[in-house]
């Protein structure tokens, strides 16, 4: 099977941690993401944001992204830890890889489209002159 | 309250009000006129809608935090799709509220 999956997960530190513990934690969960066979392709802190709703009675946290690369497995511990670490108080998991691919299927499928009618464009504006009353009628309809 | 659509700056600009309709001039009356509706993703030529670009998504969501419905915003069913997915997710991790009131 394809082991290739890519993940990102974001996820809500407490705002009574400071940056240097929000910064330890996301090194730990690399770590482990790393310990479990992934890769992590990218890790950005999101900084101190405002929720859009209260969580646990707080009403901003520090959001941090990582995009991990992997069988899967690496998720499901990381998932666990985050489940149990009191600091973090929300996560969040996407699969990405399969809409990523869909895009740049669509991103193909439209230059495809572009390189096979160049003159595109050049229809419309063409309309044979008509009366005022039609004129409008035509743009109605259109 | 209601969630007013009308009011709210919808996620498209330049063509004024979209779906007022005017009866034809050719006089079938009662009957109302569909103003070409106008994917502003199609447009734009957006492949991938991300759950964390606030900006984009508080577009499509009036003040009620509802998601704004495709038969005000003119969006094609493939981006509405899309862009509710990223609304929800954007939900769970209190990006965007589920209600306000």
């Amino acid at each position: 099977m394809n082991s290739n999956r890519q993940y990102e997960v974001v996820f809500i530190v407490d705002p009574a941690a400071e940056d240097d513990e929000v910064t330890r934690l996301t090194d730990s969960l690399k770590q482990i993401a790393t310990d479990q066979g992934g890769t992590v392709t990218k890790a950005e802190n999101m900084g101190r944001r405002p929720l859009a709703y209260e969580i646990l009675h707080k009403t901003e946290g520090s959001f941090v992204l990582l995009e991990i690369e992997g069988s899967g497995r690496e998720i499901g511990e990381l998932e666990r830890r985050m489940r149990v670490n009191d600091r973090i108080i929300r996560y969040l998991t996407v699969r990405v890889d399969e809409d990523r691919q869909r895009a740049e299927k669509l991103k193909g499928r439209r230059a495809r489209k572009v390189a096979r009618r160049p003159e595109r464009g050049q229809r419309r504006g063409a309309a044979p002159p008509a009366t005022e009353f039609a004129a409008e009628e035509n743009y109605e309809n259109q | 309250m209601s969630a007013n659509y009308e009011d709210r700056s919808r996620g498209y600009n330049g063509d004024e009000d979209l779906d007022r309709g005017r009866p034809m001039p050719g006089g079938r009356g009662g009957r109302r006129m569909h103003r070409r509706r106008i994917c502003r993703f199609c447009i734009e030529k957006v492949d991938l809608i991300d759950f964390k670009d606030v900006r984009l998504l508080q577009n499509y969501i009036p003040e009620r935090g509802k998601i704004l419905p495709r038969r005000i915003s003119g969006n094609c069913a493939t981006h509405q799709r899309m862009l509710a997915e990223a609304i929800k997710r954007a939900r769970n991790i209190a990006l965007l509220p589920y209600s306000t009131d």
